[in-house]
């Protein structure tokens, strides 16, 4: 991302604007330990309603984080996401902003 | 905007979800003890039964249909042990279920969600393919069998459900594969393999996972 700053003078800088809301940081934890995840059941996981999910996952996938795969269950549309390479270096990067900010508090 | 969060918090939310979506961890200490509780009163009633058995017979006897001292009352006897396994799983099954309910609850976390379903399917598959294994044994009168077998069915279940809850459960698994193990030369000793593995082994590791988690 943009945000990656060279100077590291305020940690606050490296965290990723996109992950400020809690919902998508809770899908990329999710898909951080889990290789694909329906929508369903990220609903589940997530205890939010479907509209809320799916513009937050719309926002992910814009930003090429995840990755969505359309399939079917007989005929029923099962859809399921899984993380990118650029997603998870993006979401370590947070964390490690995270713990940055938290060793330069002590 | 967002709501802004100081980042342990955050990090702490973060942690949460990672192990709340691939582990199922509302899995109560009590309900290994409840189940190891029902395990010994099983094998209790099983050696009761058995006691009353020998003591009618007071003579060499047998279960084989083949045998020449095969008996009507050898009949009665596997039925009666088998109602009790029966009645041993069905209560030690719904008195786990309903301390993981109890959890879950408390914790304010949902028991029927994704983790729980993934973790269910992978301990009833083996649990199946050993049910169908006892099922053929039982038919062949080799009722010698069905102790060591449900011990290395249900080890290798545990085993394979570790991976989807807390991971301690290993530990439990390995206790009955090898007691299963051991039991499969030592046929002897079926109930009291059965109750050591059933019994002692869950009362310990549900004690352990209570002392550990939700003391």
């Amino acid at each position: 991302m943009i945000l990656q700053m060279n100077g590291m003078k305020n940690p606050i800088e490296n965290l990723n604007k996109i992950f400020d809301s809690r919902i998508r940081l809770g899908v990329m934890s999710i898909l951080m330990v889990n290789e694909e995840v329906s929508f369903n059941d990220l609903k589940q996981m997530m205890d939010v309603t479907d509209g809320n999910l799916a513009s937050h996952i719309m926002n992910l996938e814009e930003n090429g984080y995840i990755k969505v795969h359309k399939g079917f269950i007989g005929r029923k549309t099962n859809t399921t996401y899984s993380i990118t390479k650029a997603g998870e270096k993006a979401f370590k990067e947070h964390v490690e902003a995270l713990e940055n900010m938290i060793k330069g508090v002590k | 905007m967002q709501e802004t969060k100081p980042p342990l918090e955050t990090l702490q939310d973060i942690r949460s979800m990672m192990e709340r979506s691939s582990r199922f961890i509302s899995l109560s200490g009590w309900s290994g003890i409840s189940a190891g509780v029902c395990a010994f009163a099983g094998a209790t009633a099983a050696y009761l039964r058995i006691g009353r058995y020998k003591s009618n017979m007071r003579s060499e006897y047998s279960l084989r249909p083949d045998s020449d001292i095969f008996n009507l009352e050898g009949v009665d006897l596997i039925a009666d042990l088998l109602w009790i396994a029966g009645i041993v799983f069905i209560a030690a099954f719904l008195l786990a279920f309903l301390f993981t309910y109890q959890r879950s609850k408390k914790n304010g976390l949902r028991m029927w969600d994704p983790v729980a379903r993934r973790l269910l399917w992978n301990t009833v598959i083996p649990m199946l393919v050993g049910a169908a294994c006892i099922v053929r044994v039982i038919q062949l009168a080799h009722f010698e069998m069905v102790a060591p077998l449900s011990l290395i069915f249900y080890g290798l279940a545990l085993l394979n459900g570790s991976k989807y809850t807390l991971g301690e459960i290993r530990y439990l698994a390995f206790g009955q594969l090898m007691l299963g193990i051991i039991n499969l030369w030592l046929v002897d000793y079926a109930l009291i393999f059965w109750a050591l593995g059933f019994g002692v082994l869950h009362i310990v590791y549900g004690a352990l996972m209570w002392w550990k988690y939700e003391r």
